[in-house]
């Protein structure tokens, strides 16, 4: 089995494993640097305008932030439990660890769609009819929006990511010795690492 | 020197039992820190909810991401960011807090308060 796993450049799968988790390791230092950019901009603008960016912080819904907090953790549990029963070959973990990892994922992007119908609703998106009266509560919601939404994205790609090498492992068309199960795990729990900040920044400001 | 950590769980069990507690931790801090946003503690509410997120983040970093294996091409490429990260954020602040409307003429500052002295004690 693990022959199969083995590709061409690498003499080993400790290399190749070792190679495709730098590879990871190199691209999500680059999608760090994407989001340290947007969250250095929310710094800046909450240091100048602090009263307004608490004002706003309060109110997002802090219930349906913790709710899909706690998801999104307990997700990484699972594709953590995945990735190291792929690598010890148990398939049968594998698969449902895999398959709980991506009914997690969609509880989050509904309690996500939930969220925004109910911002939405209460006029918290920028522009003309906005919910609060200072200005720059307008630019917390414009970070609001674009964070929360770039963050849906990636989670939307690691699910298919994920769903992937469900099909894969589930038709046996990927061996579970293939380094894509811990390089996936990479992926999914950058993005749950990437929540972990936006949670205290846009649901837990302002809130004493 | 066992490279990408040869030591890995063969069982399930094993397994369980060395992600569980990562993730019972992780759970109990996020209690922690929605726990502690309500609690008054004025400059350092940001600070606190912050280093909790850090820990949070250096749990997942060390036991689900791996980093806890000795590997140092991963552990350098993973702190990589990091550093530059810092860099983004000394050379952006030390901007942002010593600024004052006097040393600059002609900037307009964004600002919708009355004008405070440029101490670098406002933030956060």
């Amino acid at each position: 089995m693990s022959e199969a796993a083995l590709h061409k450049p690498w003499r080993s799968l400790r290399r190749q494993r070792e190679a495709a988790e730098f590879g990871l390791w190199v691209f999500l230092a680059s999608e760090v640097m994407f989001f340290a950019c947007a969250l250095t901009g929310y710094a800046v603008n909450r240091v100048l305008w602090p009263e307004a960016f608490a004002a706003a912080a309060r109110e997002t819904n802090v219930l349906y932030g913790t709710i899909n907090t706690g998801i999104l953790l307990t997700s990484s549990l699972t594709m953590a439990v995945a990735a190291e029963s792929a690598r010890a070959g148990l398939r049968r973990l594998t698969l449902v660890c895999l398959g709980v990892t991506i009914a997690f994922g969609l509880a989050f992007l509904m309690v996500k769609g939930l969220e925004y119908a109910e911002d939405i609703e209460k006029h918290l998106v920028p522009g003309p009819g906005f919910r609060l009266d200072q200005p720059a509560a307008q630019i917390f919601f414009a970070f609001y929006w674009l964070l929360t939404a770039v963050h849906a994205l990636h989670m939307t790609i690691g699910l298919c990511l994920v769903g992937t090498l469900l099909a894969q492992a589930w038709r046996g068309s990927r061996p579970l010795s293939s380094p894509a199960f811990e390089a996936a795990g990479l992926y999914w729990h950058f993005v749950d690492l990437v929540w972990i900040f936006l949670y205290p920044l846009l649901y837990l400001a302002g809130r004493s | 020197m066992t490279g990408l950590g040869e030591d890995v769980p063969l069982t399930a069990g094993a397994i369980w039992r060395r992600t569980l507690p990562v993730w019972a931790a992780l759970i109990l801090l996020l209690g922690a820190t929605l726990g502690l946003a309500y609690v008054p503690l004025g400059r350092f509410a940001t600070a606190t909810a912050l280093g909790i997120a850090v820990v949070k983040g250096g749990l997942v970093m060390l036991f689900f991401m791996q980093l806890r294996k000795p590997d140092p091409l991963l552990r350098l490429a993973a702190s990589t960011a990091l550093f530059f990260v810092a860099f983004l954020l000394i050379l952006t602040f030390a901007d942002v807090l010593t600024r004052s409307a006097p040393s600059q003429p002609g900037t307009v500052m964004p600002r919708s308060q009355p004008e405070l002295p440029a101490t670098g004690q406002r933030g956060f």
